[in-house]
């Protein structure tokens, strides 16, 4: 994706380079110990939704890290991450003390390094691949925590850089959605100097970095602050609209727009459709994050209300579920649990997600799953009935299939339940294009090289394709469509 | 942001808001909804579209006071601004030429009812409207549903308007007297849940449009969900409008109880609030 090794090699080759790799030897920088994040005590860190755990590296901390990486001939780091950031130029830049440069190389390919900072799973991608994991069984360089560095300090300290564009081609794009696939399209189109209308269906712009993830793990200011960058760009933003519906594709063509990214996200929540399931305070997580991080109904001040349980078990293992039992303990909820129904090691949550919600002192009640809720006179939640579950073989996803355990079940107390076992795709652009393919999930057909729907003009990523993945993923999706898009639309004007 | 244009208070707890909307008032259809906020501090709550006027660029919304919501909405004066408007929502009414209609509504669904009315009427169907309410003053759009039915029964339980009872007393009076073909409701669950068990009985397919609970009204929270033949459908994006015979509206009213206490809670303390600058 615009990195080819040609490039790699030429900038590898910078003068400034060369010259730092020569100061200190490899044997030295593999003697330093990996860096650690500091974070915000467990015991005071439950009080407040929205104070960040993770508080960032120092300028120290980052640049004595930022030794240990050996600017490799061949970055395999670059080959783990969607979205292809140049590893190791950020990196050397954070090295020599040069931390906007860093900063500005992350915008390169990245229009969020303040947010992949934060919530991507580094250790499943760029870190996986680093020299030290693959060749010397050490720790990765922590690319996640200097990433995060790079992008505060530059927001933290004077002004943030607006990445260059093009000169205005004068061609309408739109996007469908603002999540982080449309986003990341949206910043790689206005570079390519396209005019860039993001629309949205919420009051907010963000998608799921809003609604979604807590402001304990992402902070809403630090998502507002990247889209001020894109706005400086010039991409438009149009809240409260959605397209399909409060107009159609055919009115935004004729106003012009030439093509539309759909990254529509996730829609339905998933429910497992037990018996007892609708009782009051049996919600999804999807429900659970939007009061809280997009209304702000845990404050008095706000009109949304939000449940709040005293015991209160979610029932899932991916890091919407951490974020769910999170939340539940920062509002006050005594006991917090999660139910999952295989074991530790299946669960598709980062590991830090897990050490942080066992820190906070949630419950894991792991190889359960739920069979049944029971209600109190109100229709409100009072109880569930448990299984116990084992290990089987593998199934389709590769991870051992849970097995129920005959004669296991068992009851446990409750009065809030929040399910975060997973959602389906956003059913509003396919049902106002019928014309698009769609599989029977409901996800958008995409050619996979190009994110080209069934419609030219329609390209498609993040989870309305994939069905829910990651933010990382979606943002790689963004760029691949933009690339492709701007090729489509390159053609159709060299023709006619 | 959108702006009040007109109001007018049906009743004493019954607003009616002529609000700029272009986009929607053009792209609406009957059974569509609208999901609002008042302030940036309001909470997202959905309301049915009573009526759009797509050379003026308005539509109509009529809201009962119910909270906190509702009490920031009715407060709205001509030249104040919505905060947020989004919609058209929901799936639309599915509108044929099927014969008789029989339309009932109940308090403020006789709104979201209108253009549904209006509608059938333009498809060439006979409609005969049923409006009820508890007394006079709260029966709402009488003369507009009027225009647009071929016969009109008002029905208030104390009498002090049309005939005295219920709603589903002036609908078995039809359903005796004639054939209908279908029937739609719209009011309170309660009475919906009545008037569904009474066309059950006289096997006339009925369409019940549900106010359930929501946040994002674009499918994505499944706070407003409900059982309909055994299965959970989600009304923002599945309705607003079912089969009235196969939804659990005994289920559907415990879920619309869900947030009542914290409802109440921040009622109290906005009238407190009202009281503190009143003062």
């Amino acid at each position: 994706m615009g990195l080819n090794s040609f490039y790699l090699k030429q900038e590898r080759d910078a003068a400034w380079r060369t010259e730092l790799r020569k100061k200190t030897k490899n044997k030295d920088r593999m003697l330093i110990n990996r860096v650690s994040m500091p974070e915000l005590e467990p015991e005071i860190r439950v009080n407040y939704q929205d104070r960040e755990v993770n508080r960032g590296l120092t300028r120290d901390m980052a640049m004595q890290e930022a030794i240990r990486c050996m600017d490799c001939a061949n970055p395999t780091c670059i080959e783990g991450c969607p979205v292809s950031i140049n590893i190791p130029k950020f990196i050397k830049n954070i090295e020599r003390g040069e931390i906007q440069q860093a900063a500005s190389v992350l915008k390169e390919t990245s229009a969020l390094p303040a947010v992949c900072g934060r919530v991507c799973p580094q250790e499943k991608q760029c870190e996986a691949q680093c020299f030290y994991v693959q060749k010397l069984n050490k720790p990765a360089v922590a690319i996640g925590h200097l990433e995060r560095f790079a992008a505060d300090y530059e927001r933290e300290n004077g002004e943030m850089s607006v990445p260059e564009t093009a000169e205005p081609n004068g061609i309408k794009v739109a996007t469908v959605g603002s999540g982080p696939a449309a986003l990341s399209f949206a910043g790689d189109m206005i570079k390519k100097g396209y005019d860039v209308t993001v629309f949205e269906a919420l009051h907010e712009i963000g998608g799921v970095l809003k609604y979604g993830i807590p402001e304990f793990r992402l902070p809403n200011s630090i998502v507002d602050k990247e889209l001020e960058n894109l706005q400086k760009m010039g991409v438009h933003f149009k809240t409260n609209f959605i397209v399909g519906r409060t107009a159609s594709f055919d009115d935004l063509k004729e106003q012009g727009f030439q093509a539309f990214f759909i990254g529509s996200g996730a829609g339905l929540p998933r429910f497992m459709n037990i018996p007892g399931e609708n009782y009051n305070g049996i919600l999804s997580s999807n429900e659970y994050l939007t009061r809280v991080n997009l209304m702000g109904a845990q404050y008095d001040e706000t009109d949304t209300p939000v449940l709040h349980g005293r015991r209160v078990a979610v029932i899932g293992g991916g890091n919407t579920a951490m974020d769910s039992v999170r939340t539940a303990l920062r509002l006050g909820a005594e006991k917090a649990m999660i139910v999952y129904r295989r074991s530790e090691e299946e669960m598709p949550a980062r590991i830090e997600e897990i050490k942080h919600a066992k820190e906070e002192g949630v419950e894991f009640h792991n190889l359960c799953n739920p069979l049944e809720y029971y209600g109190d006179e109100k229709g409100r939640v009072s109880g569930m009935k448990l299984m116990r579950m084992e290990l089987g073989e593998p199934d389709a996803s590769g991870r051992r299939r849970p097995v129920p355990m005959e004669g296991s079940e068992f009851e446990m107390d409750v009065d809030l339940v929040i399910v975060a076992v997973g959602v389906s795709p956003n059913p509003l652009v396919p049902s106002s294009l019928k014309e698009l393919s769609v599989t029977k999930w409901g996800t958008i057909v995409v050619d996979e090289n190009d994110m080209q729907s069934s419609i030219p003009e329609m390209f498609a990523g993040g989870d309305i394709v994939r069905g829910g993945a990651t933010v990382i993923l979606a943002m790689g999706d963004g760029r691949r469509a933009a690339e492709k898009m701007d090729h489509f639309l390159q053609g159709k004007y060299a023709v006619n | 942001m959108n702006k009040v244009v007109e109001k007018e208070f049906f009743s004493e707890k019954v607003v009616r808001l002529v609000v700029e909307a272009p986009l929607i008032a053009r792209a609406r259809k009957a059974g569509n909804f609208v999901i609002l906020r008042v302030g940036k501090k309001g909470e997202r709550i959905p309301l049915t579209i009573a009526s759009a006027d797509a050379e003026k660029g308005t539509i109509d919304l009529v809201a009962q006071v119910v909270g906190v919501s509702t009490s920031k909405l009715a407060e709205l004066e001509p030249g104040d601004y919505i905060t947020d408007l989004v919609g058209p929502l929901g799936k639309p009414t599915h509108i044929e030429k099927v014969g008789t209609i029989l339309a009932a509504g109940g308090g403020v669904g006789v709104a979201p009812l209108l253009p549904i009315v209006e509608a059938f009427k333009k498809a060439g169907n006979r409609v005969i409207t049923v409006l009820a309410a508890r007394s006079r003053d709260l029966i709402i759009l009488e003369d507009q549903m009027r225009q647009w039915s071929d016969e009109l029964i008002v029905m208030t339980d104390d009498g002090s308007h049309g005939r005295k009872g219920l709603v589903t007393a002036g609908m078995e009076e039809i359903l005796q007297r004639e054939k209908v073909d279908e029937c739609i409701v719209i009011g309170p669950a309660i009475m919906m849940k009545f008037a569904a068990l009474l066309t059950g009985k006289y096997k006339v397919p009925t369409q019940a449009s549900l106010n359930s609970i929501m946040v994002d009204g674009t499918g994505m929270c499944g706070a407003c969900r409900v059982s309909v033949g055994g299965k959970t459908r989600f009304t923002c994006v599945d309705g607003p409008e079912f089969d009235a015979h196969h939804i659990d509206f005994d289920e559907m009213l415990m879920r619309l109880g869900g947030y009542r206490e914290e409802e109440k809670e921040a009622l109290e303390r906005y009238h407190l609030q009202h009281k503190l600058v009143e003062k």
